[in-house]
């Protein structure tokens, strides 16, 4: 890689920076302190504005890179990614949205403590909360470094890291200062320049291919080196069971996953009522779905133009594979065209990682605050003022910080999009499960709500542990050692299936009758708004 | 008292609402002051009344006249005669409609596309010579089904926004409007 790539981009990635860090300071001015301010920018975000957020806050650098670069190596097989990212947008629309801002007031916890004893619930589900969104951040401190990587010319170890360091620490910026409503904006301007940058390159790989998508799937699979077969499944998860159990338990990950990240469900929070936290949905849906539509043209175009070899050479795990094509549509890696396209696209995906890791440090930090410090704190002592709440959540915010950039260091070769399925895995088997019982179910109880957040949470870490991603093969994170006694790479098949079991038996189990009152209190409120805040 | 941003954001909810709830939006705070029994601009009375001094302590912070229905922390004990109003609410004829009407929609919405889902995703690991038969030129069944997938996702989500927005919003807020009333008059 040239200087003029990487001046240009770091200069447009500056500009970035100091945009988002002038938005919140802007935000920090007007701050109150309150927890109503920090944790939900006010609950005053229109539909129109909270869409874009969430689509910012989830078309993340593994949408982006991974994706395009899984399609540009296995063909068909990285399609699931785009479809199972978007379909799971209908559990949350239909199930999901409405409920639970009508139910909650900040996070997860609050709708399940509705109903419940709150103390242990609370403290589950922000365990599993927490931990979920510290894979999350994990993935996209991987895509970070992998992106400079590329930039710098993908031998420099040590910028990598410092690059991890980097973001780890602007985001806790972004958060600990501004808050919601810093995160917000910052969510929207990103949404915007990658819906941009998405369209551009799609609109130059379709004037390559004279609009003719057939000739592109046709050169994209010559190019692969394997012919029609790119085009079809079994790439990737084909030839052996594991392989293909492994891609129905990401599909079940995928699809359900999505309405238990406690990033998503904290966005609704910060629309005025029920109906603003459907049409928001709404909106994802459209900017999601044609975002995830555009990857799918990326990807094969990537595989057509740059060619499937050449984005292994550059990435095995094809994180770079975007980088690559818009060097080459730009015009080739000497012109101007190909030098600005490519710091474009380098600025627009740091954007998207350091948007899509300020909302999971929020929403992290507001289940460590409000769930974990609110319930562990001593029984006698009166309850946390709000204000003290809020100033936990901005020390919380910097120990997330610290947590993330270590392991996002230590699992720098990953590929981005995977780790990603690994943290839908977790956030399905132990968010979902109690999520949705505590909604809908009559006889639901504490135990079965404690008992499902781990019965979940717990199977989904032990069997990451002992799967082949942690141990056992020359890909693994420790590739001295194996341990590996679970063949699946995503836990989800197993692991949610338990979730939704474990909460099962400790309802039938438990000796407190179920709170009759309590359930039509929550039914009467997720459904008509009554006394939602 | 009032969210004092409300002030400085009388657009915020203008961008996609129409002309009537614009206006609605704009005099919202005026409307609950005068008139606490709710005719004011029920979608956006929520965020509107200063909730941001409740927080965390449970306790009311101001005395505004507001329909603030039961507590939201389960440390706050909730009244059994507010416990009863919510079982009553919750038998209630038009209650219940409502939550026919919803159910109606979503459970087989969620049945159709999740069974679609995993038909796809099955499909592609048990059968993958069917879903690499091409249909026409490059493109074969796998694309097609896809590209379906994207499709059957729109389409859902236009009949469900539909679906609420005709059949479930009017008789909810309905309700919430009722139920708000009759918790006020409980916890005084």
């Amino acid at each position: 890689m040239s200087g003029n790539h990487q001046t240009l981009a770091l200069v447009l990635f500056s500009v970035f920076v100091a945009v988002t860090l002038a938005i919140t300071t802007w935000a920090s001015r007007k701050r109150h302190g309150t927890a109503e301010e920090f944790y939900a920018g006010g609950r005053l975000f229109s539909p129109l504005e909270n869409g874009f957020a969430i689509a910012g806050d989830y078309m993340s650098a593994a949408s982006f890179l991974g994706i395009a670069g899984l399609i540009a190596l296995y063909g068909y097989d990285g399609l699931l990614y785009s479809v199972g990212f978007l379909v799971a947008w209908l559990v949350v629309l239909f199930l999901v949205a409405e409920l639970v801002r009508n139910c909650g007031r900040f996070t997860l916890a609050d709708v399940v403590a509705a109903r419940m004893s709150e103390r242990p619930v609370r403290i589950a589900a922000g365990t599993s909360s927490v931990t979920v969104s510290v894979l999350y951040l994990v993935a996209q401190m991987v895509g970070a470094g992998s992106l400079v990587a590329l930039l710098l010319g993908g031998t420099s170890g040590a910028a990598q890291s410092w690059t991890v360091v980097g973001v780890g620490a602007l985001m806790v910026v972004y958060v600990s200062l501004g808050g919601m409503r810093a995160t917000t904006w910052i969510q929207i301007v990103k949404a915007v320049l990658l819906m941009a940058g998405a369209i551009t390159l799609t609109v130059l790989v379709l004037v390559r291919f004279h609009g003719d998508f057939n000739q592109l799937l046709n050169t994209a699979a010559e190019r692969s080196g394997h012919g029609a077969k790119f085009l079809g499944p079994g790439l990737k998860y084909g030839g052996s069971w594991t392989a293909k159990f492994d891609f129905i338990s990401l599909g079940l990950a995928l699809v359900l996953g999505t309405a238990g990240l406690p990033h998503i469900l904290s966005r609704f929070y910060t629309v005025p009522t029920a109906r603003a936290a459907r049409r928001s949905v709404v909106w994802s849906i459209a900017l999601i779905g044609s975002f995830y539509l555009m990857t799918v043209v990326l990807g094969f175009g990537a595989a057509a133009i740059v060619g499937s070899d050449a984005v292994r050479r550059s990435n095995p795990a094809g994180n770079t594979a975007v980088s690559l094509l818009s060097l080459d549509l730009g015009g080739g890696a000497d012109s101007t065209g190909g030098t600005v396209l490519f710091a474009v696209v380098a600025a627009v995906a740091f954007a998207t990682i350091l948007a899509v890791v300020a909302g999971i440090t929020l929403a992290s930090s507001a289940s460590v605050a409000h769930d974990l410090y609110a319930s562990l704190r001593s029984r006698r002592k009166p309850p946390a003022s709000p204000r003290s709440e809020v100033a936990v959540a901005r020390v919380a915010a910097v120990g997330i910080g610290l947590v993330a950039i270590a392991l996002g260091l230590l699992a720098r070769d990953l590929n981005v999009a995977f780790l990603v399925g690994l943290a839908f895995a977790v956030a399905a088997s132990a968010n979902l499960p109690v999520l949705l019982y505590s909604l809908f179910w009559r006889g639901f109880t504490t135990r079965g709500a404690v008992w499902s957040v781990y019965g979940g949470l717990v199977p989904a870490l032990v069997l990451v542990a002992l799967s082949p991603v942690m141990s056992g093969s020359p890909e693994s994170i420790f590739p001295g050692l194996d341990f590996q006694v679970f063949p699946l790479q995503n836990p989800g098949l197993v692991s949610i299936p338990l979730g939704f079991a474990a909460g099962w038996i400790g309802t039938v189990t438990s000796t407190e009758p179920p709170d009759e009152a309590k359930h039509a209190e929550v039914e009467v409120r997720s459904l008509t708004g009554a006394g939602a805040v | 008292m009032f969210c004092p941003c409300l002030g400085a954001r009388p657009k915020c909810a203008a961008d996609e609402e129409s002309s009537v709830e614009k206006h609605e939006d704009r005099v919202a705070g005026r409307v609950r002051l005068s008139d606490p029994g709710g005719l004011g601009d029920p979608w956006r009375d929520a965020s509107a009344s200063g909730w941001g001094e409740l927080d965390g302590t449970g306790a009311p912070a101001s005395a505004l006249p507001h329909a603030r229905g039961v507590s939201q922390q389960a440390d706050q004990k909730p009244t059994t005669r507010a416990a009863d109003i919510y079982l009553e609410v919750q038998g209630s004829p038009a209650f219940q409609e409502v939550r026919r009407r919803y159910r109606r929609f979503v459970v087989p919405a969620c049945a159709a596309f999740f069974a679609w889902y995993v038909a796809y995703v099955v499909a592609a690991t048990a059968a993958p010579d069917l879903m690499a038969r091409p249909v026409a030129g490059a493109v074969n069944v796998a694309m097609v089904a896809g590209l379906g997938q994207f499709l059957s996702t729109f389409l859902l989500t236009w009949a469900y926004a539909r679906h609420a927005r005709l059949r479930r919003d009017h008789a909810a807020l309905e309700l919430r409007w009722d139920t708000q009333e009759l918790t006020r008059g409980v916890q005084r």
